[in-house]
């Protein structure tokens, strides 16, 4: 995308002239924000508007801009972005430009430079010397670090959505309620994973322990067999409960296959000292210990295991990151290139992925909770899915569509 | 009484073509340039308005438009930037007629272009300013900073109405005569938005320049040409006075543009 920040004044409001700008920016194809308004007081006042204009190719850009030229818009100076030192370790100076997760640029020195990564709800740190940005959280910050402040100099290019009529995702930001229909949703998604994984598409899967509790773990194991997971993201009790699963056949003490189990939670534990004992997940897949499951899966078929635990939880199972800041660290690498992202039936691991996902992810969110699935729909909202139902049935049939669409 | 600035035809003549309506194969016949514009200056001296005649110069053939002399607000005077470089002579004519006439000069900046009442008219207390084809819209905001009123811009799209004076004409009461097709829809909506009430002028006398007509309280002198638009501002009991302007549409102006208020309004509420 390019883009130019014009500014109108005078009359504006009573002339319409706005409304001619940016019905004419958007009937050229291009897009706007307006970044600042001043409307005026009085009769006689005049009004002012910063408005940023992009459009898909500098030649559009010109040209619209030209036209826009005609109805009193003047590009405005770009200014450099204002900088102040941060006043303490982990703190951020006053008025700090707060980070959305859409791609942003800062300008200094007259020159525009991306803000890498791109992080929500974080600062943006410049390094001058580097000529380098990049968006940092409190535990980032070092005393003075130069902190972009105000808004002055920031630009951020919003994600286009969607707009191929066979993509799923144009309907943004959409919900399927418990009681509406979802087998055209999952066959769509299925098509969509298909198409990320022939491609560069790196797909993630946030799992709750719920997958293990429904019974739903064989069809998350199909999925990681077919290889449609790439990485697994997941709390220290998701992996215990799967290898008390496949140690016992029970989780948390139930069995999906019996409706009275034997054993009771103390199965939990002692899965847990099964892989303290073998020296971690994979070392037990080794030593043939674990031989089921999705952890089992994941091991046997290079899956990502990114686990990070809770302090509820009991283990921890080594290899579970349980600081929450070395935590966050390595689930934003892990991330990074990650274009699909199933988040299934847990909210506090859903939430904290959504919040560290680029605007172009592919999102959905499977729970039975309709509040849990609103809320990550929200941290995600240009292209994400939620569907209200259980997980077993939903995994179940994306199994089932992705198995047999391979066979075919 | 309302004085008003006129410029004698002696060096009137279609030199070159900057409007549609231009054309050097279609000459002005000399004799009859004189006899309409006369007939102009009689009509306006009888109804009362003190006429002030700025001196003709060779080879400024539309001198005697004198409404895109400029702007006269009280004793304030806004002179023009013409676009074509065919009319910029005349401007340091014009602004040094009216410098010896006391009035205050306010200058534009040079890259500002503004066709002076050509394209600048009141109706009530706002100042209706078009542009496109003559004056820039910027010009719009320094006219408005240098009188402190509302300007309500409005887009003219048809090149044959290229000043606002050809196509749009307050009247006393209120209302306005217009041709909407000269405005793009989001001046149409403007100019609805802001006027009482609108009379709207055939296009095919509009064609005839009817909406150039020069307004002196109930007294409307326009071109010939406009029998519904004449039978209407009758009925809303204004006089209407038709002229013969034949020798000057054939240069793209009528009878408002052979003329400019001194001033157009005595001061801006």
């Amino acid at each position: 995308m390019f883009s130019e920040t014009i500014e109108l004044r005078g009359h504006i409001i009573d002339s319409l002239i706005l409304p001619k700008v940016l019905d004419q920016i958007l009937t050229h194809g291009a897009n706007f924000k307006i970044a600042e308004i001043k409307i005026g007081k009085k009769r006689a006042d005049q009004s002012f508007a910063r408005i940023e204009v992009s459009a898909e190719t500098s030649e559009a850009l010109d040209e619209l801009i030209l036209r826009l030229r005609q109805h009193g818009a003047e590009v405005a100076e770009p200014a450099d972005a204002q900088l102040a030192q941060a006043p303490a370790h982990g703190v951020f100076p006053r008025d700090f430009y707060v980070t959305t997760n859409q791609q942003t640029f800062v300008r200094f020195d007259g020159k525009e430079i991306e803000v890498r990564p791109a992080m929500m709800d974080s600062a943006i740190a410049v390094d001058r010397k580097l000529r380098a940005a990049r968006a940092v959280k409190f535990f980032d910050v070092r005393r003075g670090d130069e902190i972009v402040v105000g808004h002055q100099g920031v630009r951020v290019v919003p994600v286009q959505r969607a707009t191929s009529g066979t993509d799923l995702f144009q309907f943004i930001n959409t919900i399927i309620d418990a009681d509406e229909p979802k087998s055209a949703i999952i066959r769509e998604l299925a098509g969509e994973l298909q198409r990320g994984r022939a491609g560069k598409g790196k797909i993630a899967v946030v799992a709750g322990p719920a997958i293990v509790r429904t019974g739903a773990g064989q069809h998350l194991v199909r999925l990681i067999e077919s290889k449609y997971v790439d990485r697994v993201f997941a709390g220290n009790a998701f992996a215990a409960n799967d290898v008390e699963r496949a140690l016992f056949g029970t989780s948390l003490g139930m069995s999906p296959d019996l409706a009275f189990a034997r054993g009771g939670p103390e199965n939990l534990i002692r899965a847990v000292n099964a892989i303290r004992e073998s020296g971690g997940i994979a070392a037990a897949v080794q030593k043939k210990i674990l031989s089921r499951g999705i952890m089992h899966a994941c091991v046997t078929h290079n899956v990502d295991i990114v686990l990070t635990g809770s302090i509820r939880d009991e283990g921890p199972i080594p290899g579970v990151t349980t600081d929450a800041i070395e935590a966050q660290k390595v689930m934003r690498e892990k991330l990074a290139d990650v274009t699909h992202a199933l988040l299934l039936a847990t909210i506090h691991h859903s939430l904290a992925v959504a919040s560290m996902l680029a605007p172009t992810v592919k999102t959905v969110c499977v729970d039975i909770d309709p509040s849990a699935v609103e809320r990550a729909v929200e941290h995600q909202p240009l292209q994400s899915i939620g569907l209200v139902t259980d997980v077993e049935p939903f995994l179940r049939e994306l199994a089932d569509c992705l198995i047999i669409k391979r066979r075919e | 009484m309302r004085e008003l600035l006129l410029c004698s035809p002696d060096y009137y003549g279609i030199e070159y073509e900057i409007n549609p309506w231009m054309s050097r194969a279609r000459g002005a016949e000399a004799a009859l340039v004189q006899t309409q514009w006369k007939q102009l200056h009689a009509t306006l001296s009888r109804l009362d308005c003190q006429i002030h005649l700025v001196q003709p110069h060779r080879g400024l053939p539309d001198m005697v438009f004198t409404a895109n002399a400029g702007l006269t607000i009280g004793r304030k005077f806004i002179p023009s930037n013409f676009r074509h470089k065919e009319r910029a002579g005349e401007a340091s004519h014009f602004a040094r007629w009216m410098e010896e006439h006391e009035y205050q000069i306010c200058r534009l900046p040079d890259d500002y272009y503004f066709e002076g009442e050509g394209d600048a008219l009141f109706a009530g207390d706002m100042l209706f300013c078009g542009y496109k084809f003559r004056s820039d819209i910027k010009s719009h905001r320094a006219v408005a900073d240098m009188l402190g009123c509302l300007v309500i811009s409005v887009e003219l799209v048809d090149p044959r109405f290229y000043h606002l004076d050809t196509c749009f004409c307050p009247l006393p009461d209120g209302a306005a005569v217009w041709f909407p097709a000269a405005f793009d829809e989001y001046g149409q909506r403007a100019i609805r938005e802001h006027v009482a009430e609108l009379i709207d002028v055939l296009p095919e006398e509009a064609m005839h320049f009817s909406c150039n007509a020069v307004v002196i309280q109930r007294d409307i002198v326009l071109p010939q040409g406009a029998p519904t638009l004449v039978a209407t501002l009758r009925e809303r009991g204004y006089r209407c006075h038709e002229l013969q302007m034949s020798e000057f549409i054939k240069a793209g102006g009528a009878c408002k543009c052979l003329v400019m208020f001194m001033p157009q309004r005595g001061r801006v509420s």
